[in-house]
Order: structure tokens, then sequence, then C-alpha cells
């Protein structure tokens, strides 16, 4: 073993970076639980990738074979059910955990500088979840799938200038039918993990180079105590512990609620049919509920722009400004709380919890 | 105060009083409620005709909600442009109701007996007819002539004997396709009712009066009446309508064969037919009735003392028919029951959440197999019974092995998700005490 080492140590020079890595530690504070949620994040993330590919070993996608597929996987491939199941809960944890993720760094002020980037990094990831679950939940081609995508793809269209074309690039024409699929298949499977490899390495490079951030007040009062722990083994052995307890529940999950449950699900149901009347009640994932109410809610004219666009333009400024967070603070000198960000935080918090709650109610 | 009179519009001294006079005083007065009568008649309804005084007149003094200037504007004949006087003959143009009737053409109102040849002066004509409604037969009172109540009604004289507006009601008339029509498929049943149903009105006729009750207990009352099923039939299309006539012994077998043809053929095969023939029995309805078409139960075949067939057949009648009857019995009971189990799986693997559309899906083949072996019976064939379940007895068990299969898995999941847990935890735990010793 120690001759294999030195072997490739001899021509990668590991020992430096193993060096450097036996250095790396942890603080330890009274809020580090928040710490393991990026850690949960890639786990699922690790999940959806291995699942994902298990899965593309039979999906085929087409307005003909999809939903034909995804049927013949769920029911007579071996463990099929279990794999889409698995996929299918690890990625709405995925997007929990990132939530909570994101969130705790933004009320714990760890996004401030120098972790702009990393921040930037992390929302970007963020998104690109959740274009994840919206490519994705169009792919078994069944009823709901087919007419919430035919509603999600329909809003990009109230944009001004650019709405029909962007619309018809994200159908592949006028309407949703196979040419959606085969695109947004094309996203789900190649784009969008390619995007998500480079940002999520990226994101990783971050964390590595500049560590954890580590409490405010440690920065407010110098002789305050500073408890470190090592990254090996001491972290990481919590953190295979977390992942350990992960997969134990993605596997009770799957066995005793396959098809999800509550507004979580995601039953395989009729095929779609384009011509077919639809469901009394259409509505996206769980991550998009809070927009869609939002929209829903407006008027049909606001001052002199319609109402869905308005709702677009305010959450695309919300958006951004959530973005750009870090730099709308960088002023602050080292150790200081931004009181307004904070509210600002509380405010998206209660808009989203509000919203998507009144998305299930209001039915 | 002669009957006649009362059509008078204008007779202000004899027909009015009080505030009716003061309303009807002049004819100016007359004229201008006339044309505004007129006017609000041409607006909504732009079917009639401008020139049409029947109604404005007809509307100022009858009150009644069924009368027939109240009724006439929802009429499929005025909603095609006619007028009064179409049909009832006048000269709509006059004023007065004396001088319409005194004009050329007038026939009033028609007497029942001369209802049918009324109706028939556009109906029978296709010259007519087809300016306004080509595809509709101009055969009506040919067949009305031939049917029973035509007969009574032209050749006894009976009035009570229906006639065209005894179902197609009079002055609303509706087209056949509409459900407010007195003859659309769901109504059927309650117009025949009306007559065929009143004891009081049908005796003397010596025909029962629970046609009705007995046709809305049958399979084709519950799918025309509860389930609105159009498509069942209603007792026009066993008795014919403007012909109607009941089928007789020896025509039963035609009237039923028009839709239950496989049934008809299989029967007309079998030794039931001839047998029937030379005994004069009715042949459907030897067993199934006649209004009272029951859903056909398991044990009316067989030789249980419930069965249908120990009504004729015994033991030692020197025919096979018992045997037969108790072969065929066993052999759709095989199959009820595997349909049965199957079904039972299928739902229990559906409760324990296991996808089983596949196995529902298969399900339907052995339906299938169920309705052609009861289409099979009536060939009182045994081996063919036989032969007709056999399929449906393999679909069933494939359904029945499938579903058990599904049911297994439901099981080797949670057994499986067990022994995970258990080597998960394991590992934790593991884990655990690691941490715990580095720690320390």
């Amino acid at each position: 073993m120690t001759r294999l080492y030195s072997w490739v140590d001899e021509r990668l020079k590991i020992n430096t970076l193993v060096d450097y890595m036996s250095k790396k530690v942890v603080p330890s504070h009274s809020q580090s639980i928040w710490y393991f949620f990026g850690g949960m994040t890639l786990f699922f993330f690790i999940v959806q990738v291995m699942t994902g590919i298990l899965l593309l070993l039979y999906y085929r996608p087409g307005a003909d074979s999809a939903y034909e597929s995804v049927k013949f996987i769920v029911s007579e491939v071996t463990f099929g059910w279990l794999i889409r199941s698995i996929h299918s809960w690890s990625a709405n944890l995925m997007i929990l955990a990132a939530f909570i993720h994101m969130f705790s760094v933004f009320f714990t002020h760890a996004y401030r500088r120098p972790r702009e980037m990393t921040w930037v990094s992390g929302v970007l990831l963020l998104g690109l979840s959740m274009a994840f679950g919206f490519s994705g939940y169009l792919l078994p081609w069944n009823e709901l799938s087919f007419f919430a995508t035919r509603v999600g793809t329909g809003m990009a269209g109230a944009l001004p200038v650019v709405g029909d074309f962007l619309m018809e690039v994200m159908r592949g024409g006028e309407n949703v039918t196979g040419a959606t699929i085969g695109r947004f298949f094309g996203f789900h499977v190649a784009v969008l993990p390619g995007l998500f490899t480079v940002f999520i390495a990226l994101h990783l490079f971050f964390i590595q180079r500049q560590g954890m951030s580590e409490p405010l007040e440690w920065a407010i009062n110098n002789q305050a105590p500073k408890k470190y722990m090592p990254f090996f083994p001491n972290f990481l052995l919590r953190e295979l512990l977390i992942w350990l307890i992960l997969l134990n529940i993605l596997a009770v999950l799957a066995v005793f609620f396959p098809d999800g449950i509550g507004p979580v699900h995601w039953p395989l149901g009729a095929k779609a049919d384009p011509f077919a009347p639809p469901p009394a009640v259409i509505r996206p994932e769980w991550y998009f509920m809070f927009a869609f109410q939002m929209l829903k809610l407006l008027p049909a004219h606001i001052l002199f722009i319609e109402g869905e666009l308005f709702g677009i333009i305010i959450l695309s400024i919300a958006g951004l400004a959530w973005l750009v967070a870090p730099f709308l603070v960088a002023r602050k000198p080292e150790g200081t709380k931004s009181h307004k960000m904070i509210v600002f935080g509380w405010a998206v918090v209660t808009f989203i919890v509000v919203m998507t709650i009144l998305g299930y109610f209001l039915e | 105060m002669g009957g006649r009179d009362i059509y008078r519009c204008n007779d202000n001294s004899r027909l009015f009083s009080g505030v009716s006079r003061m309303i009807f005083m002049t004819n100016r007065i007359k004229r201008t409620l006339v044309l505004f009568g007129t006017l609000v008649l041409v607006c909504f309804f732009p079917g009639l005709s401008l020139a049409d005084n029947c109604l404005g007149c007809h509307s100022g003094w009858e009150d009644d909600e069924r009368a027939p200037s109240a009724l006439f504007p929802t009429d499929i004949h005025a909603q095609a442009g006619l007028g009064c006087s179409d049909c009832h003959g006048g000269n709509p143009e006059l004023d007065d109701m004396d001088d319409v009737r005194a004009g050329k053409g007038y026939r009033g109102v028609p007497k029942p007996k001369e209802i049918p040849a009324f109706c028939a002066t556009c109906h029978s004509d296709p010259n007519y007819m087809i300016k306004h409604n080509p595809p509709l037969a101009t055969d009506q009172f040919d067949k009305y002539k031939t049917s029973v109540h035509g007969k009574q009604l032209l050749g006894k004289g009976d009035i009570k004997a229906a006639n065209c507006v005894s179902c197609h009601s009079v002055h609303d008339i509706a087209s056949p396709q509409l459900p407010a029509s007195t003859v659309y498929a769901l109504n059927i049943p309650g117009t025949c009712a009306k007559c065929h149903s009143d004891a009081a009105y049908m005796a003397g006729y010596g025909i029962p009066t629970d046609q009705y009750d007995d046709y809305a207990k049958s399979v084709h009352g519950h799918a025309l009446l509860d389930k609105k099923d159009i498509g069942a039939p209603a007792c026009n299309d066993c008795h014919g309508n403007h012909g109607a006539t009941p089928p007789g012994v020896t025509s039963i077998s035609a009237v039923c064969g028009m839709c239950h043809t496989l049934i008809s053929e299989e029967f007309s095969k079998s030794p039931h037919k001839k047998a029937f023939d030379e005994m004069g029995y009715p042949e459907c309805e030897g067993c199934h009735s006649n209004h009272l078409v029951l859903e056909p139960q398991l044990f009316w075949v067989g030789t249980s003392d419930s069965s249908l067939c120990v009504n004729c057949h015994s033991a030692d009648d020197g025919t096979i028919a018992l045997a037969t009857a108790e072969k065929m019995h066993s052999s759709l009971q095989e199959l009820y029951d595997a349909y049965d189990r199957a079904e039972e799986k299928t739902d229990e693997g559906d409760v324990k959440g296991m996808m089983v559309t596949d196995q529902r899906f298969a399900l339907k083949e052995v339906s299938q197999a169920i309705i052609k072996t009861r289409t099979i019976i009536h060939s009182f064939d045994a081996e063919a019974v036989a032969k007709t379940t056999a399929p449906g007895m393999q679909a069933a068990e494939k359904v029945y092995e499938a579903s058990v299969a599904k049911i297994d898995e439901y099981y080797f999941r949670r057994y499986g998700l067990g022994i995970a847990t258990l080597i998960i935890t394991f590992l934790a735990v593991m884990l655990f005490l690691k941490i715990k010793s580095v720690e320390k």
C-alpha cells in the first residue's frame, strides 16, 4: 500500500494535497448544523446522477415512446420502480436541501465578502436544479406533465419582444409536442448536467479555497473562544453518517410512497393526450408554486402592462437582487449584520411560504 | 253567446265588459295592439310571417300558458317559417276572425279522427317535405294506418286511440333529436306510458298497464332511463313508432335479433328453434320475458329449482337437456369464479399501491369471454360453451398470477427495505462509534 502511495505521489505529487487537506478545519459552534446542508444537496445530486443514468438505459424520448418506456420501467424492469421513485424523491429533497442551504447561508451572512462568488455560483446551482425539475417533469409524457408544461412554457410567452420566440424555442414549435420532449430530454440529460458540473466544481473549489464561513460573532469579538474540528476525518465522518441516514430515508420513502405523497407526487396516470380536456387541477412542482400562485393572483392589467408580465418582471428583479445580495452589503464593515438584508430575507421566505400554501389551498 | 263567437275580437258589445271593453274600445286600439303583438312575435320569432295576424289576436285573449298562441313560437313548424294558416287554413292577413274562417281553405281545428290525415297533408307529400326536411320519411300516415292505433282510430272510430298529437304533442312540437321533444329517446317510454300505464284509460282494451313499470326495471330501461344511454331500446325500437304493433310469437325473435344478432343466430341453429316453433312458444320472451328483460343470471341455466330449464325439461323427458344445462352452468360458473378470483387479487394489489393497470386491462378480456359465453349459451351446445370459456379461463389465470406476483413483490419490497435498513443502521452505528473514537 505504501509502495502504491509512493508510486502515485511520485507522479502526481498528492502529498501536497493530502498535507493541505489534513490541515483543513471546520468551525465548530452552535450553528454548525447548517454546514451539512450543502453536503446533503451534493449527496442528492450524486443520487440523481446515478439513478438518472440507470433510467437512461430504458427511457426512450418521444411522444410515442416516452410514456410507454416509463411504464415499462416501473412495471417490468427489475427495481425500475425503485430507481424512478428514488430519482423523483431525491430530486425533490435535493431542491429542499438546496433551499435550506441557501437560506442558512443568507441568514448567517455567510455570503459576505470574500464569498460573493460562492454565493452567486450557489444561487445559479439552485436555478439549474429547478431547471432540472422543470425539464424532467415533462419526460414521462403523462396527462399532468403535459398540461403543466403547456402552462409553464406559456408563461414565457408573456414576455415582451422575445416571449413568443422563447416559448417556441422551449417547445420546439407552437405547441407542446414530441419535439418538446426531445428538447427537454436534451437539456435534462446533457446541457443541464454539463452546466451543473461546471458550477458545482467552481462552488466546491471556492469553498475549499476560502474554507467554511465563521460566525459573525467571531469577527466582532476577537476574544470569543473559537473551536474548530478537523475536516478529515471528523467532519467527513459526520457527513458520511448523515448521507447514510439520507439513503435510508430515500429507501423508506421509495418503498412506502413510490408515487410520492400529498403535493409531492408523480403518479404515471394516463398518457398525455393533446386533444383531451385539461385536468381540473393543473399545478407545477411545489418549488414553482409560489411564482405560479403569484401570477395567478395578479389582475389582468396592472397600470399599463399585463398582470402576468408585471409579475414576471417583479420576480426577475427580486431574483436578480437575491443573486447580487453579497454586493449590496459589500461596503458593510467586517462583522456587522445587515438588518435590511435580514428583513429582505424574511420577506422572501414569508412570500414563498404564504404563496405556496395559498397555491395548494385555493385550488 | 254561440261557441263560434268567442273567436271574435271586434265584437265589443257581447264579448267584453269592464276593463276589457275599455282596452278593446275601438278598432284603432285593436289594430295598434295587433300590430304591436305581431311586431313582437316577428322580432323574437323571425320565422313567423309578417302578415300573420292569427297569433296577434289569439295571444290577446288566450292567457293559458298551454294555449296554442303561447306554445307555437317554440314549435318546429314555426321555426321552419310556417304559420297557423299553413295547417289550419284561412287568410292570416285578415283582421276579422269571421272573415278568416270564411276564407278559402280554412280547416279549423281537426277532430281526433281527422288529425292523422290533417298532418299527412304535408307529411305524406314528398314534393312538399323535400323543401323543408328532406331526410324525413313521408310514409308515416301509411304506416299509421297499419298500426293498432291507426286501426282503432280510423277503422273503429275509437278516439281514445293515439293519433299524431298524442305522442308528438301539438303546437310545441320539437324535433325528436331534441331533449325537449316528447318523442326524444329518453322521453318515449314516458310518452307511451301516459296512456298505457293509465289503467282507467286502458280499461276495456284487455292489455296490461304495467309495461312501463316492467320496462323501467329491465336492462333496457335501466340503460335508457338511469344511465341516459340513448342507444338503449325504448318502446318504439321493438314496437315500431308510426306502425306500432306488438311483435307476435313468430316475430319476437326477429325483433330482438335486430340488436342481439349473434344470439339470434345461435338460437336459430339450436334444437330449441324447431321445438319452440312447433309448440308455438315465443322464442326470446319464453325465458327473458318481454318488457321485464332482467340482467341474465347464472342460475337461469342449470338444473336447480330456480333455473329456467326445469320449467320445460325434466330428467326423464328423454332428452339430454338437463345434462347439457348442467354442463353449461358449470362452464359458466367456472369462468365467473375465475374472473372473481382474478379481480379480487388485482384489487388487493391495487390497495397495496402496486401498479395493476395491465391486469385491469387484461380483466376486460375475461369480461369479453363471459359476454361471448352468454351468447353461445343460446346454441344450447355444452361443448361449444366449454370451448368459448377456455380462453377466458386462461386469461383469468394469467391475471391472477400476475396480481399474485405484484402482491409478492409488495412484500419483497418491504422485506428488502427491512434488510437494507438493518445494514444501513449497522453501518451508521459503526460510523457513530468511529466518530466517538476519533474525537476521544
